[in-house]
């Protein structure tokens, strides 16, 4: 038998499901041999085992540990400096890095951004109403919501907030050249650099204000600092966007559900359908990846120190056994223990963000515009097939 | 019920502050769990095994 290639491809016209192959070898077996690159590498299929194995310490988050089946499609500019580093370091040191930062991201502090999110979202449908149509909604509102929501965390000045969109932008264009993506991550970085310098004179209730302390301790550099503003839009940017565009098109295709969101005022029900909409969706769509430090025994398996382990967590969150009929998008169902933010020490740290974002949006634009539908057929919207990050290119909708 | 956390595994994903607001909080400085009431009343306890369920660090533990 031959190894199977991973990632695999979706199924034509599928656009929301896994890669049926991937369905077929959870079926088969828990570990899966795996061919990666020039590498092979041990598919975890299953829901619990992926939580259970990503929680076990003897694994290893460092892409230059031995076996370790790294993903080249990776943005080409993270890794250098301490403070994009973490999300690929190991414990203690990660954790201690990641504390630094664990802060601003906590429920009460996000809950206290949420007028702010608000006032974002609903400026952006302001100008949505305003403006012509159809409209590419990625364009028009997915990508700059998230954007701005990231200028207010780290205390980017009003005045500049055009400067970071287009540069924020460029950064995780498809379109742009490699040089371009590095010239607007050259600003970005010299720009959060001036900032963290004028926080440091000035401090505010914002993130970057909040770095300056540790800067002024001795604990990290202002290099630093600006590093890791930079991880964190890189990080909450495209994926954000994707979900409120990829969800609006899932919803949109399942009108029962859209009516969910339409007809409710209640924040439980809004707060239950993101979770939702996360298992679903699962834009992070390579699978989270480590290597192993030491053997592990694994369900009468071997799993040996310098091998590699993938968790494609969009097949886990699609396991029968932990989500009854797993296919269907249900926005009434228990979803909150997903793992599209994956699990284990590195689980995402913006999530409560992510989330509180995503319920504005869910809960506002689709009861602004109630009849805001496509204005392309589904065979035409152009899928991210290719991208780190799973969504659509554009998404051209009209009301 | 019975709940121990442990602040040294705890990553700050606030996941249990959001599955049962009376019995978990965070720190202000880095957002690490803080437990209020180890040993909440009955009618918390769907809450406090989803908190544990959904603790990515597997940092909360509950004994009946």
């Amino acid at each position: 038998m031959t190894t199977p290639v991973y990632p695999m491809a979706r199924a034509e016209g599928c656009p929301f499901d896994p890669p049926p192959k991937l369905r077929e070898l959870q079926d088969e077996a828990p570990l899966v041999k795996v061919q990666v690159f020039d590498k092979t590498a041990w598919l975890v299929t299953r829901y619990a085992d992926q939580r259970k194995l990503l929680a076990d310490p003897r694994l290893s988050a460092d892409v230059t540990a031995p076996g370790h089946p790294s993903q080249t499609a990776m943005a080409p500019q993270s890794g250098e400096g301490v403070g994009i580093g973490f999300i690929l370091m190991d414990d203690p040191e990660h954790a201690r890095l990641r504390r630094m930062v664990t802060a601003p991201f906590m429920i009460k502090r996000v809950e206290a951004m949420r007028p702010a999110v608000q006032k974002i979202v609903d400026g952006l449908i302001d100008d949505l109403l305003a403006g012509p149509k159809p409209v590419d909604l990625m364009e028009a509102f997915a990508l700059p919501v998230p954007s701005l929501v990231i200028c207010e965390l780290l205390g980017v000045p009003y005045a500049d907030h055009d400067f970071f969109q287009v540069n924020s932008k460029q950064l995780i264009s498809l379109t742009a050249t490699p040089e371009e993506r590095g010239q607007a991550h050259g600003n970005l970085g010299a720009y959060l650099y001036n900032l963290v310098g004028e926080k440091l004179e000035n401090p505010g209730g914002d993130l970057l204000s909040g770095l300056t302390e540790r800067v002024k301790a001795g604990q990290l550099t202002k290099q630093d600092a600006a590093g890791m503003g930079v991880l964190l839009l890189l990080a909450g940017h495209e994926t954000t966007a994707n979900m409120i565009a990829l969800g609006t098109l899932a919803l949109l295709e399942h009108p029962s559900q859209l009516a969910v969101l339409q007809d409710t005022d209640d924040p439980k029900v809004v707060a239950g359908a993101v979770e939702e909409l996360l298992r679903y969706l699962n834009i992070t769509h390579n699978g989270r990846r480590r290597a192993v430090l030491e053997d592990i025994e694994f369900d009468g398996q071997l799993i040996k120190a310098g091998e590699g382990l993938i968790f494609p967590n969009d097949i886990g969150n699609r396991d029968p056994s932990a989500f009854p009929d797993p296919d269907t998008l249900d926005l009434h169902r228990d979803a909150r223990h997903h793992v599209a933010f994956g699990f284990g020490v590195h689980q995402c740290l913006g999530q409560p963000l992510a989330r509180m974002e995503l319920q504005v949006v869910y809960s506002t634009l689709y009861r602004r515009i109630p009849t805001l539908r496509r204005a392309a057929e589904l065979a035409e919207i152009p899928f991210k097939h290719d991208g780190s990050v799973y969504g659509v290119h554009s998404l051209p909708v009209t009301w | 019920m019975k709940i121990i956390v442990d602040q040294d595994k705890c990553v700050a994903s606030g996941q249990c502050v959001t599955a049962a607001v009376d019995v978990f909080d965070q720190r202000d400085e880095d957002g690490i769990v803080v437990l209020l009431n180890d040993n909440p009343p009955e009618d918390l306890a769907a809450d406090v095994h989803q908190a544990a369920a959904v603790c990515p660090a597997l940092a909360i533990v509950v004994e009946d």
